[in-house]
């Protein structure tokens, strides 16, 4: 019988034989079209406990499923793949190979936070998101997303100085992600800035480079919220059953 | 109700020391001219923008405390932060600190390690700068102190994400008439009106700008930010007004971008809601800080009267 939804059905999942007689009824082509059998036995039954157990994660026992967060979402609008009520659908069932089909997309949240606001249960889908990122990477799942490295080097210069410098910060992603400063659009955005000359400004700009903006009196700040992350990060690789190097145990 | 925060601290933030540098330049400017006093934090520490809270929330939650523990030991009982990172960030931390035990907890361990005082929530109110001018000045005393009226002038006024999600970090927001609205925020709006300009009805208010991911998902933040200049050109803007410098860079970027790399040229302008205000009230557009603009509004100043 013809599927009217192929749309709907991956196109692996769809079984055709070119050439088939059964019980002396020729059934070739599409008359022989079926949906694969798709019976899941591999349950991953930790995968939701272990992203409530990463920061922003802890509330994703309580969605019940209504899509207010992927209907409300951003990026959902411009990519229909992006689909965070799906994605806590599966955490929570444990069908960890669905989520991975994905597994290179959901770094890309926005932290708009409309999901959050929208949302009835207090999910907190923004942070699950977050959760669900770094799960997949500490998992090595995927390879250490853009954003991630932007967050380290930004939170990096944070934690020593107090402060960042956008240049500084600008800098150390491009070195970071292998990609050349001269972007053509940033380099048109500096000509225009250049053409106008603000003397006063270039100056503040060029004088922070040289020295970097500080926060006084931080050094114990700094050296309680470095040993405080590295607990974190302890406690985050151990609640994933990892050991300190990042392989499974 | 206005005659409130005539003196509070300010909190200008990271991006107000660097690319956000005309919103530091031009909201110091807009209090001297209202008489307005502005006591900067001292030794303030950067909030974590977007960026800590993805290494740990609680950390973040530390950050803002230290700063609202500074406020309270400098003897103020309100900060304003103009950009809308900072003041999300301290408007959460107040709500964790209030509402869950690990956040409280995480903050006095690291706040007796650094050596200063915890914060306790309920001592420093966090305003932003739109409250500031809304509730010290209002728009009666604005219509009273315009020199140079912003009229003829078609605003879209973009308030972003961070100023109004999510509700609940936001308690004094929805409260019925004279407070601001998280669905459909309204005072830059009332602000720039009572200043003479002519605000245009913009759908997109409070859309992302992607700013988040500008540099790290750039495509993204490019194909978001075009959405929101083409959208203010259809609604008939001459520019777009901000309130957070995370939101005014990354228009300012990937209007540039959208045309290098999509080849879709908009003309439409961004200028800070203070800028704005600050020449209405007869400020020069570079005691505003426009030349430190990526973009280049002088044209359009110049056009409409207010250079």
């Amino acid at each position: 019988m013809p599927i009217h939804e192929k749309s709907l059905i991956r196109p692996e999942n769809l079984v055709e034989h070119e050439e088939l007689v059964i019980d002396g009824v020729d059934v070739s082509g599409h008359w022989s079209t079926f949906i694969e059998t798709r019976a899941v036995s591999d349950y991953n039954e930790e995968m939701q406990e272990e992203i409530a157990a990463l920061g922003g994660g802890e509330n994703i026992h309580r969605c019940w499923q209504c899509g207010s967060c992927t209907n409300a979402c951003t990026v959902n609008a411009i990519n229909p793949d992006f689909n965070p009520r799906y994605w806590i659908y599966l955490i929570r069932m444990g069908m960890e190979s669905e989520l991975l089909r994905d597994k290179d997309i959901i770094w890309q949240c926005v932290s708009c936070n409309k999901c959050t606001y929208a949302c009835p249960r207090d999910v907190n889908p923004e942070g699950v998101m977050k959760a669900t990122a770094h799960w997949l990477e500490l998992k090595g799942h995927t390879e250490k997303k853009p954003s991630m490295i932007f967050d380290e080097a930004f939170s990096h210069q944070v934690f020593e100085t107090g402060k960042i410098e956008d240049g500084l910060v600008l800098r150390q992603f491009f070195k970071g992600t292998n990609q050349p400063l001269t972007q053509p659009w940033l380099v048109a955005l500096v000509k225009g800035l250049m053409r106008k000359f603000p003397v006063l400004y270039m100056v503040r700009l060029g004088l922070a480079t040289v020295f970097r903006p500080k926060t006084s009196g931080w050094g114990r700040a700094r050296d309680a919220i470095n040993a405080y992350v590295e607990e974190v990060e302890q406690s985050n690789r151990k609640a994933l059953g990892l050991d300190a190097k990042g392989a499974e145990q | 109700m206005t005659g409130k925060y005539q003196k509070v601290a300010y909190y200008p933030g990271c991006a107000l020391e660097g690319t956000g540098h005309a919103y530091n330049r031009s909201t110091k400017a807009v209090g001297k001219k209202l008489g307005l006093d502005l006591v900067e934090l001292k030794n303030w520490n950067c909030c974590g923008a977007m960026e800590v809270k993805n290494i740990d929330p609680k950390l973040q939650t530390y950050l803002s405390a230290r700063n609202l523990s500074i406020a309270d030991d400098m003897g103020f009982d309100t900060v304003m932060a103009p950009c809308n990172g900072c003041y999300h960030n301290l408007k959460k931390a107040e709500y964790d600190l209030a509402n869950d035990e690990p956040s409280r907890e995480v903050n006095e361990r690291l706040s007796s390690k650094a050596g200063h005082a915890t914060y306790e929530s309920g001592k420093v109110e966090t305003i932003h700068a739109l409250d500031w001018i809304k509730h010290s000045i209002g728009e009666e005393g604005i219509r009273q102190r315009v020199k140079n009226s912003l009229k003829g002038l078609k605003v879209a006024n973009y308030y972003g994400c961070m100023y109004t999600r999510p509700r609940h970090i936001f308690p004094e927001k929805d409260k019925g008439p004279g407070t601001e609205s998280t669905s459909k925020p309204h005072f830059m709006d009332e602000i720039l009106a009572a200043a003479g300009a002519e605000n245009v009805d913009y759908p997109l208010k409070t859309a992302c700008c992607g700013g988040a991911h500008a540099l790290s998902d750039s495509d993204t933040s490019t194909k978001l930010v075009l959405n929101l200049l083409t959208t203010a050109e259809a609604c008939g803007a001459d520019v777009i007004a901000t309130e957070c410098p995370t939101c005014h860079t990354g228009l300012e970027m990937h209007q540039v971008r959208a045309e290098k790399v999509l080849g879709r040229k908009t003309s439409v302008k961004i200028l800070y809601f203070t800028q704005l205000l600050g020449m209405a009230l007869g400020l020069k557009p570079k005691a505003v800080g426009v030349q430190e603009n990526f973009s280049d509004a002088m044209p359009l100043i110049r056009e409409k009267g207010l250079a």
